[in-house]
């Protein structure tokens, strides 16, 4: 197996930095229940990383362990090389963490531009009183944000709706318009929550091309939850396996197929 | 076809941009929305940008009769690179950016194109698959460098490194003097429905003179604006937004996206339009929808002064008396309805309006042009570069394409073929001496397969068909069925029509339902049906379809050319016609032949006297299973109206 810590080179060319973001044996309980169990993995920087697993696995718990949502019982998450202490979701954004969520959560009355827009709140320090004015730096500053926004609308290729209320859209461009958000956060490192849950076929070919350009262009580290395994496979340079709240595979797509814990967990065997 | 030219006339489109930029430095000459704002050009800025991609190209190693290949959606960039190509004695050869990768290659290869700029990576991709087959393709070069960043560059290079490169000034300029009236401005590839596509040469005097007359004759000005949103290989978009667009010096604006047409269009507000028929249907049937929805007074409001404005709105525009009382509610209408309307539609600002490209329904031509939109229609192809006909204003009606255009001479045909000369007939097709023999005399006259003829009170030009399609019936008279089938067609109840009458002494026809349009209709009249077939032979539907076939006769008979191609008797299809069996072409053409011969039992007996048949057909279900059905169809005399001549006697 690849020596995981170390930067590496991709098969496709790309550069794989330092480790991001370390999770240490972290435990997750809810009252009686064992969500996560032990589990430690790092994020590289610039990698696409996938966490699969079968339903209840702990995948979106872990998701929310790392943008904040939940703070492990055990365990340290380290961040940029520095331990980080529990934290609220709104101080891991801060961070540069940005995520979009299994069920869209975006403002259904607000149009897309606006939407996209509330993705910029952590690049915006003018004065409350100042924004009442419209003066000076707040309207600076709406131009400068305005620009990085209208970036990620011609990056997601979503012109043609930037003015539509949110609530008028179909599902997949939801989605879109979510990534969008997430993306307008200029974040260091993205969480996608099933980026491609309930899309058909085409949708899914778009959402996978934005995501591998956003990586690609913006050298942004993802980490996603996918259920479709063809999709993971074909995205992620790491995967990690996790079945019932335990790490049960760990490393590069092929070395994941060929697990053969994975596979039991997949193809499904009895459990005592 | 000689044309005189003072020596000081431009001979070139890159002439033509050194004229604009002298006359009207500072006037936008290209817009394009980017990050959601219009960013724009003017004529001395879009001159430094066309002479850094010149100096590019030489440095490149462009040479003088390159073909060069410029694939991808409406940008001023490639506009740019087409007349750049020029300046440096290149021929820019525009291509469709939705072709296949092979439709491209086979154009690559065909004009041995040594340059290809792209616009993004799905273009670059394209060209990649099929590199192989492309010897002569040197170098691409790309706009939008997006998922480009891992490609193989050795022979890829952003628009903006070439623009950036810089290179011989004076050879430019050398080679950018030296173009004339006979040098090629253009090569655009036919569509190609039958067999390859063929490159069609344009020299600098078909686009030149084509432009002048066409932007003479309805008095174009520098101000006007325009959206460049047809494709680009298409001769139209050259014409408007490059050949047009240098001589009179208007702005050409290109849309943010293809999806993002129709808000650009509100935006802009174009000036100058130019739309096949089926956008104006698509925004019409958009209208009517959002209509109904509408509430009670709003739909009576909008109700009542369509009919005002489709009584009023046509005389007022061909500028025709129209009395104070008419002429009040026509502005009331405007204030409330017909205003607001055209704004939302992008087309308030509307001058000159034009559609071509295939038969336009006479309702929907007629709802714009009550509304006070100057919609014409003109008559051209590629061969011409564009203009055959062409509507001047205040003769403007559904069922004529409008008189030879400025210097152009017609000739009709014994077989009623339509010919024309002009100063905008194409030089020929490239590397193909036979078919420009075959389609171009030794002097000069085209062919343009379409048979028609003009109508002696009005030197219009009427199309029929496609001269191949146009038969004799029995009794000598012309019989020309799409003339027919379009008239039925334009009825939102009837999906498809077939007429069959050549050497036969009367027309009949079959006719294909709109389920959409027609299960609709019954809904709302309670009229139960379970099938397509059943719903086919309602009788209730018949007599609507009856109605529909008798109004039909009634204006064929006004005809005194096609008065004998009137449906004497038809029946109603129990299945669509469709591609899968074989029906239809692809892209939806009734296949006579075929459709003729399958349901060979039908026809003998629409001709003999029966009133009732029974058939079996076969179908393919969409997933290739074949199966029969079976029904008994009714077959129904229609009315026929008396023609001029019987009147007469």
């Amino acid at each position: 197996m690849k020596d995981m810590l170390t930067p590496y080179v991709t098969d496709d060319g790309r550069q794989i930095g330092e480790t991001l973001m370390d999770m240490r044996n972290i435990t997750l309980r809810f009252g009686g229940v064992e969500a996560i169990k032990d589990i430690s993995f790092n994020i590289q920087e610039g990698e696409i990383r996938a966490i699969i697993g079968p339903n209840g696995a702990g995948k979106s718990s872990m998701l929310n362990v790392i943008s904040g949502f939940y703070n492990p019982q055990e365990g340290e998450v380290w961040f940029r090389g520095k331990k980080r202490p529990p934290m609220k979701p709104f101080q891991v954004a801060r961070l540069g963490i940005a995520r979009t969520f299994q069920n869209i959560a975006l403002f259904e009355g607000m149009s897309v531009l606006d939407n996209v827009m509330t993705g910029r709140l952590n690049h915006m320090n003018a004065s409350m009183f100042s924004q009442a004015l419209w003066k000076g730096r707040a309207e600076r500053e709406e131009t400068e944000n305005r620009e990085a926004v209208e970036r990620v609308i011609d990056f997601l290729e979503i012109q043609a709706i930037r003015k539509t209320p949110v609530g008028r859209l179909p599902y997949g461009l939801k989605k879109r318009v979510e990534l969008a958000r997430a993306l307008a956060a200029e974040p260091k490192l993205l969480l996608l929550d099933e980026p491609m849950a309930g899309m058909n076929v085409e949708e899914k070919e778009d959402m996978s091309r934005f995501i591998l350009d956003v990586n690609d262009e913006f050298g942004t580290t993802i980490a996603l939850i996918e259920h479709d395994m063809g999709v993971v496979m074909d995205l992620s340079d790491r995967v990690i396996v996790m079945d019932y709240g335990r790490k049960i595979g760990d490393g590069t797509p092929h070395e994941v197929r060929n697990n053969q814990e994975v596979i039991d967990a997949y193809l499904g065997v009895s459990h005592d | 076809m000689t044309t005189d030219v003072s020596r000081d006339a431009p001979q070139s489109v890159p002439a033509l941009l050194a004229r604009n930029v002298a006359r009207f430095p500072d006037k936008p000459a290209f817009r394009e929305k980017e990050f959601g704002i219009w960013q724009s050009w003017t004529w001395a800025e879009t001159e430094k940008e066309i002479d850094a991609f010149a100096l590019g190209l030489l440095t490149l190693g462009a040479s003088e009769g390159d073909h060069i290949a410029i694939v991808g959606r409406n940008r001023p960039a490639l506009y740019w690179a087409m007349v750049a190509a020029q300046k440096v004695g290149c021929i820019p050869v525009p291509l469709y950016q939705d072709a296949a990768a092979e439709e491209i290659a086979y154009a690559l290869n065909h004009c041995g194109a040594r340059y290809a700029v792209v616009g993004d990576q799905e273009q670059v991709d394209k060209i990649a698959d099929v590199r192989a087959d492309v010897e002569a393709l040197e170098h691409v070069i790309y706009l939008d460098g997006r998922g480009l960043r891992k490609y193989d560059h050795s022979h890829m290079t952003s628009y903006a490194e070439i623009a950036a490169k810089g290179g011989d000034r004076a050879e430019m300029e050398r080679r950018t003097n030296a173009l004339t009236y006979d040098h090629t401005s253009v090569m655009l590839y036919t569509s190609g429905t039958t067999g390859r596509p063929k490159g069609v040469v344009l020299s600098n005097r078909n686009v030149i003179e084509t432009a002048k007359n066409s932007s003479q004759f309805d008095h174009l000005l520098p101000e006007d604006e325009v959206l460049a949103y047809l494709p680009m290989a298409w001769v139209g978009d050259f014409i408007f937004s490059v050949g047009q667009a240098m001589w009179t010096g208007f702005c050409v604006n290109c849309p943010e996206s293809e999806h993002t047409m129709l808000t650009d269009l509100r935006e802009i507000g174009p000036t100058y339009f130019f739309a096949p028929p089926r956008v104006f249907e698509n925004q019409l049937t958009s209208v009517m929808i959002r209509m109904e929805d509408a509430g009670r007074f709003k739909k009576w409001l909008f109700d009542h002064f369509m009919n005002v404005a489709r009584r009023v709105g046509p005389a007022m525009l061909d500028g025709k008396p129209v009395s104070f009382g008419d002429k009040l509610s026509y502005a009331i209408g405007n204030t409330l309805v017909y205003g607001p309307l055209k704004n939302t539609l992008g087309l308030s600002r509307i001058r000159i309006g034009y559609t071509a490209g295939e038969a336009i329904g006479p309702e929907i031509f007629d709802f714009y042009r009550a509304l006070g939109i100057n919609l014409k229609q003109l008559y051209g192809q590629t061969e011409a570069t564009v203009y055959i006909t062409q509507q001047p204003d205040g003769e403007v009606r559904s069922d004529t394409v409008g008189v030879p255009s400025p210097g152009v001479e017609l000739r009709i045909a014994d077989n009623g073929e339509v010919f024309y000369r002009s100063p905008g007939v194409f030089v020929e097709y490239y590397k193909n001496p036979e078919s420009t023999a075959s389609t171009k005399d030794a002097e000069g006259w085209v062919a343009t397969g379409d048979a028609g003829f003009i109508e002696e009170s009005t030197g219009h030009l009427r199309i029929i068909d496609r001269a191949k399609d146009v038969g004799k019936m029995a009794d000598g008279s012309l019989f020309a069925p799409k003339y027919v089938e379009n008239k039925l067609k334009f009825y939102p109840n009837i999906l498809e029509a077939v007429v069959f009458g050549a050497d036969r002494d009367r027309c009949c026809a079959f006719i294909n339902i709109d389920l959409t349009a027609v299960g609709n209709w019954a809904e709302r009249n309670n009229i139960a049906y379970s099938s397509y077939q059943e719903l086919s032979q309602h009788p209730r539907v018949l007599e609507m379809i009856d109605g529909h076939v008798a109004e039909v006769n009634a204006s064929v008979a006004q005809d005194e050319m096609l008065a004998g191609c009137q449906i004497h008797r038809f029946l109603v299809l129990h299945k669509e016609l469709d591609a899968d069996d074989g029906e239809m072409t692809r892209t939806r053409k009734v296949r006579r032949a075929v459709v003729g011969e399958k349901f060979d039992d039908l026809v003998t007996a629409l001709y003999s006297d029966v009133s009732e048949i029974y058939t079996e057909t076969e179908v393919t279900y969409e997933d290739g299973r074949k199966g029969k059905i079976k029904a008994t169809l009714n077959i129904r005399d229609a009315i026929v109206a008396p023609t001029m001549k019987v009147a007469a006697e």
